[in-house]
């Protein structure tokens, strides 16, 4: 007993000990976006400010308009992600509960590619969005991503485990197919739902490399684009990078905290990384 | 329903398709195709569509570059810098989690916590937390009696400060997914084991590793496929440079730099495709020695 017991303080130690290096990166930020200039760059550290500097945050507005730069994220994740809930919808229908010429074909080919990495898509795509006259416009930040092959598996695996007896039924009540999936399969998707909207969000507001190339105008920027162009603007002033890095950060760590049992959930089932 | 397939039934399935395969072959599946075709083009003008020559002189260019030979080598010294420790490291924190613990949430979300937050943003973090003057690292590091480090500067520390970030912003997910392959143990081998006397650390060896071991292959890969594609944190990190005298070019960041910056589309195509080899492969060994040698329960 006194053994275990010993073990059991033992991995609570060396979890506490993990815990703190996993947070320390977050409070020193916020640390740090609450200080003021001279208590910045100091050795020893300062890690509780004497008072709270809430001006770097304004100060780091008016340096950069990250205003704009986190309404465009809003607007961005937010239309990306109904956008890919409604074309994941109707396409995993199709592939669940119709049968039709070449689904085998195509379904494989969809899978095949999740195989690619997506920095292979990187040039071709940026060809075809300058073609369309596409580059620096909301359009390109958001239409390339409103279809995914890893949602449409998911939700199908789902929609194939609602039972089928329930669209007999509805067709004997006399409602239509597109009805019966908007109100009966839909919501009884509801978790598989969730869980790829979540996904689509965290990856969408986190998302740098496409937003990096296809936006060249202030205006355009999203929040991590902004972010990366600031540590140019803001120089060595660490108060105002952090204060910057916490809006962009603070949003999704909200979000963790409201939805974590979602998330997890959604990311243990399906093994995905952003 | 689900009847035989009719041309009645195709029509109606495309329609349900089409928003869908609209953008999936615009934006993915073309762009598949169009990417392999670059990667051969010799003399072209994109714009316009016309390609004069073609040929395998890219691939022959990219492996005469001496940048392109260490953008590899780097990527592969990178996982192999994270891969082992991010394992060993969220494995340890798993089973300790997963030993009927308190407080299994309140770790497991804190854990988790950098898998959500934005690369950039936690890279400009942590390029705080590096440096070399007033950095919190130096400063503990100085308890110890070592020397301040140009972690940032220094070509010798700028892999291993990328290595450090990378594993501590991957370390949440590996857990949890550690943690589902735990929890889908069967409890009754334990039970089994216990009775027949078997220490904690033979069970740990003879019946979690093994029973494990599906879970372990799916992360290692997956841990695999994305340090081969490293590319925000270095950007962030070394603020848009691929640290000091290329110390972290990686293959990616070596495509967005002939691709973005120099405007050698077709050199960055089959660099690109190199990428997509490499991550074929290990997808390849995956389904192919994952069947034959992992234990399935």
């Amino acid at each position: 007993m006194i053994k275990s017991a010993l073990t059991k303080t033992t991995i609570y130690f060396l979890l506490s000990v993990g815990a703190i290096l996993m947070l320390l990166p977050f409070v020193w930020m916020l640390s740090t976006s609450l200080k003021a200039p001279n208590e910045v760059m100091t050795m020893p550290p300062v890690w509780i400010p004497s008072e709270l500097n809430w001006s770097n945050f304004t100060e780091a507005l008016s340096v950069a308009p990250f205003d704009t730069y986190f309404m465009n994220s809003v607007v961005v994740t937010v239309l990306s992600t109904i956008g890919e809930l409604i074309t994941t919808i109707l396409a995993a229908y199709a592939f669940a509960r119709i049968n039709f010429y070449g689904k085998e074909v195509i379904f494989a080919v969809l899978l095949g590619t999740m195989m690619v990495p997506g920095e292979v898509l990187l040039i071709p795509n940026f060809v075809t969005l300058s073609n369309l006259g596409w580059i620096d416009t909301y359009q390109a930040l958001i239409v390339p991503w409103i279809a995914s092959v890893f949602a449409i598996f998911l939700l199908r695996q789902f929609f194939l485990g609602i039972p089928k007896e329930l669209s007999f039924a509805a067709k004997v009540d006399g409602c239509s197919e597109f009805r019966f999936l908007w109100y009966v399969m839909v919501p009884l998707a509801k978790p598989a739902l969730i869980t790829v909207a979540l996904l689509k969000v965290i990856n969408s507001w986190n998302a740098f490399l496409w937003p990096l190339i296809v936006t060249n105008s202030q205006e355009l920027r999203t929040l991590p684009v902004g972010l990366s162009a600031f540590t140019t603007e803001a120089g060595v002033k660490y108060e105002l990078l952090m204060a910057a890095s916490s809006m962009v950060v603070l949003p999704m760590i909200i979000l963790f905290f409201i939805m974590q049992k979602h998330i997890i959930a959604g990311v243990s089932r399906t093994g995905l990384k952003g | 329903m689900m009847s035989e397939p009719t041309w009645k039934s195709t029509f109606k399935a495309f329609l349900y398709l089409l928003p869908a395969l609209l953008i999936l072959i615009i934006f993915n599946i073309y762009p598949i195709i169009k990417s392999f075709l670059m990667s051969f083009y010799i003399d072209f003008d994109y714009f316009n569509n016309v390609v004069y020559e073609r040929g395998v002189r890219n691939f022959i260019h990219l492996f005469q570059d001496p940048n392109f030979i260490k953008a590899t080598l780097n990527t592969f010294i990178f996982v192999v810098g994270v891969v082992p420790i991010s394992i060993i490291l969220s494995l340890t924190i798993a089973l300790f989690l997963n030993s009927k613990i308190k407080f299994l949430g309140f770790f497991r979300t804190i854990y988790f916590l950098p898998f959500v937050t934005s690369v950039v943003a936690v890279a400009i973090v942590w390029s705080w937390i590096f440096h070399s003057d007033y950095g919190l690292l130096n400063y503990f590091l100085g308890w110890f009696g070592i020397d301040p480090i140009n972690w940032l500067t220094d070509p010798t520390y700028a892999m291993p400060a990328l290595i450090i970030l990378s594993i501590w912003k991957g370390l949440g997910f590996n857990i949890i997914i550690f943690l589902a392959g735990l929890q889908n143990i069967n409890q009754q081998y334990y039970l089994a084991a216990q009775v027949d006397g078997a220490s904690a650390w033979r069970r740990f060896t003879n019946m979690t590793l093994p029973l494990l071991s599906p879970t372990m292959f799916f992360v290692s890969i997956i841990s695999i496929i994305n340090g081969f594609k490293v590319f925000d944190e270095i950007f962030a990190l070394f603020n848009g440079k691929p640290g000091p005298a290329n110390s972290t070019l990686t293959v990616v960041y070596y495509v967005y730099q002939k691709f973005y910056e120099e405007y050698e589309f077709s050199l960055a195509a089959a660099a690109a495709f190199v990428l997509f080899i490499i991550v074929f492969i290990f997808t390849l060994v995956q389904l192919i020695i994952g069947k034959k040698f992992v234990h399935y329960d």
